[in-house]
């Protein structure tokens, strides 16, 4: 249990934009609807909107719930919190996952957000007038983030793929280090309203934009709004869509990663509020914004921009290939692009430290009540642990396979079995009724009851349903990677030391505890 | 677009601004009472008070 003064949020709309900014991120103006585009929009919306009923809302408020109780506790990291929750020796040691999953998935959201701020950079001082030729930018992205050889930005030390790196990780530890309310809570009072700003400014000139090309009728905006959002799909009815289990288990893991849930960071942020705060009301409300950034302004900015000037076939693609190589072209033949590209770029950069600046928290919290050190010692030393990674990323950049690598086991797999953990603690160790006691202190707005039995029975089975088709589907073929590819090698025995030093500290931490609560 | 396609968009862009609309329509609003002001003391009072409760309803004595 921390000895140190107990941290709170300063306001209730404080709390919902930090972790509504946690949420929001490049998945949910790239990934989400790139992912519609694949699976003609409007059918894609069914199952994305079932996911977010019986497991999104769902795990939020059971992460919001537990991540309360333990921090009016005490306790503010999951091997705490978890330890709270269930009097099983093993508890806290699961909580592992709730500290690895954040800091390593820092260690390359950091070098992303490094990419978003250099583009924006490159917007304002005429960088990024390539012409019409896409190889252009393919060319400039793979330069950019070294993606032909390993190591090859380090061959400028100067350049700007790692000026902007060690801007981004400076920015992050000085605010991290300013601490929960003058740090992360106070950027995101200014930076959700500002990613909100640009986004609708984008958004207002992507509706603008009529017919660009007359002589190209056909590509205008209302059919960019089309290939959203339309439920045709060729010859295939509705229900053989649906029919399609792909596109329900890709549905579920979007809203999954968008939501931030299993992810470690809620369940820190929750233990922050105080014991007769409204947290029913913050928790639905930090998935609502979520909700709105996604659908409402994600959904309408970039398949229709790219439909418009590219066509069908060029709005599609992955999250960076839609980002980095497809819109800056699209930005090219708009008028005015150069101004939308540097403010699309300057958002999705908002985006992407609003999340940032949470994955430390929960490691901040587990150091400095664990193992008692002070705010400032945590950070700086999970300044060192968190570089080191971003370095082993930054040096594999050979298509980008230690980030691949690392996102695949830490930021996919990882994140199933945390969620998976949260799911049965919640369920089944803590108990449902002891969970609807906790959301309903201090809250005006009930939530319904049905929750007790959708996150007991219902989310766990969809759950599994999701990770174990997943897991059929990609696992087999990442064993193989591990003998083939020196940089596979190399990331999963960075991530296996990390493991290890986290377990190690853990220990200590549990030998703390219990030595503080025999003295008590 | 098609009809299906505005209808989606509609359901789907109308239904997360409302939501989030509505929910910080919520938060913006200002507490209307004051019953849910606690002291600190107050607030450890009620969580050994539950604990205790907790304790004796697991070892199957009825909870005061």
């Amino acid at each position: 249990m921390s000895k140190q003064p107990p941290e709170n949020w300063s306001s209730r709309i404080g709390v919902i934009l930090a972790v509504t900014g946690s949420a929001v991120g490049l998945g949910n103006f790239l990934r989400f609807p790139g992912l519609a585009a694949k699976y003609d929009g409007g059918a894609f919306m069914i199952p994305y909107f079932v996911a977010l009923l019986l497991l999104g809302l769902p795990l939020a408020w059971a992460e919001w719930s537990m991540g309360r109780y333990g921090g009016t506790r005490g306790f503010h990291s999951s091997p705490g919190i978890f330890r709270v929750l269930w009097k099983n020796p093993a508890a806290p040691y699961l909580g592992v996952l709730g500290l690895i999953v954040p800091v390593v998935i820092y260690m390359y959201y950091v070098f992303i957000e490094s990419w978003c701020l250099g583009y924006a950079w490159n917007y304002l001082t005429g960088g990024l007038d390539l012409g019409r030729d896409p190889e252009a930018y393919k060319t400039f992205f793979g330069n950019y983030v070294g993606i032909g050889a390993d190591a090859s930005i380090f061959s400028n030390l100067l350049g700007a793929p790692l000026v902007f790196l060690v801007a981004c990780i400076a920015l992050n530890f000085i605010l991290i280090n300013r601490g929960l309310t003058r740090g992360i809570e106070l950027f995101c009072l200014w930076a959700m309203p500002a990613l909100a700003v640009c986004a609708v400014l984008v958004l207002v000139r992507v509706l603008t934009l009529g017919t660009p090309d007359p002589s190209k009728p056909e590509l205008n905006v209302l059919n960019g709004l089309g290939q959203m959002w339309n439920l045709d799909a060729g010859n295939k009815t509705l229900w053989e869509q649906l029919a399609n289990g792909k596109m329900w288990m890709e549905a579920a893991g979007q809203i999954f990663f968008s939501l931030s849930v299993g992810f470690g960071v809620i369940i820190t942020y929750a233990s922050y509020m105080r014991r007769n705060d409204d947290i029913a009301l913050s928790s639905t409300t930090a998935v609502a914004g979520n909700e709105f950034f996604e659908v409402s302004l994600g959904g309408m900015i970039t398949i229709p921009a790219a439909f418009v000037f590219l066509g069908a076939a060029g709005a599609v693609g992955g999250t960076f290939a839609l980002g980095f190589n497809t819109l800056p072209l699209v930005f090219e033949h708009m008028p005015l692009g150069r101004v939308i590209g540097f403010l699309w770029f300057f958002l999705l950069f908002l985006a992407a430290i609003t999340s940032s600046l949470s994955m430390l928290q929960p490691a901040i919290a587990f150091l400095q009540e664990g193992l008692g050190l002070n705010r400032g010692r945590a950070v700086a030393l999970l300044c060192g642990v968190g570089s080191l990674g971003t370095l082993l990323i930054v040096w594999f950049s050979k298509d980008l396979a230690a980030m691949d690598t690392l996102d695949f086991w830490v930021g996919t797999f990882c994140i199933y079995v945390l969620a998976c953990a949260q799911t049965f603690i919640f369920g089944w160790i803590f108990g449902t009724k002891r969970g609807l006691e906790e959301l309903d202190r201090g809250a005006d707005t009930r939530i319904p009851r049905l929750f007790a039995f959708v996150i007991k029975y219902i989310s766990p089975v969809y759950l599994l349903i999701v990770f174990v088709a997943w897991a059929w589907q990609d696992v087999g073929s990442r064993l193989d990677d591990f003998t083939e590819s020196a940089a596979v090698r190399w990331s999963l025995i960075f991530l296996v030391g990390v493991f290890a030093l986290f377990l190690w500290w853990i220990r200590i931490a549990v030998k703390r505890w219990h030595a503080q609560e025999a003295r008590s | 677009m098609t009809l299906a396609g505005w209808i989606v968009m509609l359901l789907s862009v109308g239904g997360t601004t409302a939501f989030f609309f509505w929910c910080i329509r919520r938060v913006l609003r200002p507490p209307d009472s004051t019953d849910k002001m606690h002291g600190v003391l107050d607030t450890e009072r009620e969580i050994e008070d539950e604990e205790r409760r907790r304790r004796r309803e697991e070892r199957g004595q009825p909870p005061h």
